[in-house]
């Protein structure tokens, strides 16, 4: 419970200073400084965390960087969490050779390289930014369609749903009312770990140049306009790759000591 | 088991098709040809060179001349690097993405099992936290944020070892491109094997060993560790996925002339056979690797054979 509230402290204090960081500074994240190109981090012209090769404030940058990240990550968790959920539910409902196909398919999924498909995609599409979060929930939905289905075939037998059932209410209705509502809390401990994913995928594609574009930024393209400068200007890699490291951490572990206290039936 | 292996066989066909046929169908949807320039070619000019590499024929046609070829090895003329084909391209490149990966994971397998044991072993102890907790970091720390920060601290600053492959010669190089691909699945490997240690310690036939007097090591090597192995063994197809794609990174990061490095340069010169053939080769292996860890499964634990 401890490492739930800790971790949850630091993202929420993170996202705060994402939203409210670029107010307080007098830069905007693409006005050129030409009297502060690769200046390190210092209270000089308010660059706190230093500028970039192009003088540009590297604070106002990080920061903006933070929310495009954090967006990406919460609407494609989102997507993910529709697809799964709804896939996950049916399949677990309807049950028998339905699910069976299903879950087949699955497994077929999981043993894919999925990052290649959606550089495939960002490609073939000209790295559009919408695209980015379908392709993202895309191919984040296997585990919770997974967990879903689990959850379904033991409520499906429970008395309420067989009350439902006996009433002659309709099977979607069923699912929509009565099970999901019951599913709410799984998923919920599951998006948690499903969020620091898709953070993961959406900074691989932009380090690789395939996601967010300039000037837009976000933490991945930042780090790898930092690994460029890291020999002149270590912090324009540091800083970056640090809060990214931080956010992942701390999403991860939220979402494992959420799935220890919720989810008994998950071995320790 | 012969019944089983070849079921296993012929289940994994449709998968591969299904992944060929899916990435053949995004290179060919994607709008705008690999031969738009800024330039505008004549009519007749395009049409020729659409001819050359069968591209005007309809696309179902050319999904069979494509699998057709594949049979052979075959896949297809690069579009960017001119006279060369798919096949040599990855040909030549495999065998560096190859050492670094199996090297990778012969790490990852020693040092997480290792880990994983030892903190099964003193469970709930400092040492067992210690190592879940740096576990945990290893696997929040994306590779493409560890490499460049261990090429900064040990090849810019210390200068111990090389930053680049270009130019060096020996083990050195192997080093940093290594850990980077290791570090997260050791991290991974050792929190399966903890879990699953955990479980298998407390089982009654671990009890009824250690009640005859056999010292824990002996209890772990003879009785424990090949059940707990299981779900690591489970693991290693996603293992496998997860080094492929941190090789994409790694090879970019320290310029290795490797498969993934192939892969990035074709995709931002929209060489679309060379992405197409290194999806379909990376996808087969993994396919492949996936059918050889279920039947190692079936030997291990038979009773997976008849379910």
């Amino acid at each position: 419970m401890k490492t739930i509230r800790v971790t949850g402290g630091i993202l929420l204090v993170i996202a705060i200073a994402a939203v409210a960081g670029p107010w307080l500074s007098p830069n905007d994240y693409v006005t050129t400084d030409f009297d502060a190109i690769l200046a390190a981090p210092s209270a000089q012209g308010s660059h706190w965390f230093g500028t970039d090769n192009l003088g540009r404030d590297l604070f106002v940058r990080t920061m903006l960087g933070i929310r495009v990240t954090l967006m990406v990550a919460i609407v494609a968790s989102l997507v993910s969490l529709v697809i799964g959920v709804a896939y996950g539910a049916i399949a677990g409902y309807v049950g028998g050779r339905v699910d069976a196909v299903m879950m087949r398919f699955v497994d077929t999924l999981y043993a894919l390289p999925f990052i290649f498909f959606v550089i495939l995609l960002m490609v073939a599409f000209e790295r559009n930014f919408l695209l980015i979060f379908v392709a993202i929930g895309a191919i984040n939905w296997l585990d919770m369609a997974r967990i879903v289905r689990g959850q379904t075939l033991g409520l499906r037998e429970r008395e309420f749903v067989e009350a439902a059932r006996l009433t002659g209410v309709s099977t979607p209705r069923i699912v929509l009312r009565h099970i999901a509502p019951n599913l709410l809390g799984i998923v919920i401990v599951y998006v948690t770990l499903t969020i620091p994913q898709a953070i993961l995928v959406e900074s691989f594609l932009s380090f690789l140049g395939l996601g967010v574009q300039e000037p837009q930024t976000s933490l991945g393209t930042l780090v790898d306009a930092g690994v460029a400068q890291m020999e002149q200007a270590s912090w324009t890699l540091l800083i970056p790759a640090s809060l990214l490291a931080l956010i992942l951490m701390c999403f991860n572990f939220m979402g494992d000591g959420l799935r220890d206290h919720f989810d008994a039936r998950h071995d320790r | 088991m012969l019944r089983y292996t070849l079921l296993r066989i012929l289940g994994a066909i449709p998968t591969l098709l299904l992944v060929i046929a899916l990435a053949f169908l995004m290179v060919h949807a994607a709008p705008g040809g690999p031969f738009d320039e800024e330039r505008v070619l004549p009519p007749e000019v395009e049409a020729n060179i659409e001819a050359h590499y069968n591209l005007d024929e309809p696309l179902p046609k050319q999904f069979l001349r494509y699998l057709v070829g594949l049979t052979r090895g075959d896949l297809g003329p690069s579009y960017r690097y001119r006279g060369h084909t798919v096949s040599e391209l990855i040909g030549t490149s495999f065998p560096n993405s190859l050492k670094l990966g199996a090297l990778a994971i012969v790490i990852a397998l020693l040092l997480g099992v290792g880990g994983g044991t030892y903190a099964a072993l003193r469970q709930g102890a400092f040492a067992d936290r210690f190592v879940m907790g740096l576990s945990m970091t290893g696997i929040s720390i994306p590779v493409f944020v560890v490499a460049p920060v261990l090429v900064l601290l040990f090849a810019v600053n210390l200068q111990w070892l090389p930053a680049g492959w270009s130019g060096t010669e020996g083990v050195g190089r192997y080093v940093l491109p290594v850990i980077t691909l290791a570090l997260p699945q050791i991290a991974y490997i050792a929190r399966l094997t903890r879990a699953s240690m955990i479980d298998v310690l407390a089982r009654d036939f671990v009890r009824t060993a250690r009640a005859q007097g056999l010292g824990t090591l002996r209890v772990i090597r003879v009785h424990a560790i090949k059940p707990a192995m299981l779900p690591v063994l489970s693991y290693m197809g996603p293992a496998i996925a997860g080094i492929i794609t941190g090789s994409v990174v790694v090879e970019e990061i320290f310029g290795i002339p490797g498969v993934g490095q192939l892969f990035v340069r074709g995709a931002m010169n929209r060489d679309y056979t060379l992405v197409l053939g290194v999806v379909v080769f990376y996808a087969s292996l993994i396919v492949a690797f996936n059918l050889i860890v279920d039947i190692l499964y079936a030997v291990i634990d038979p009773r997976v054979r008849y379910r």
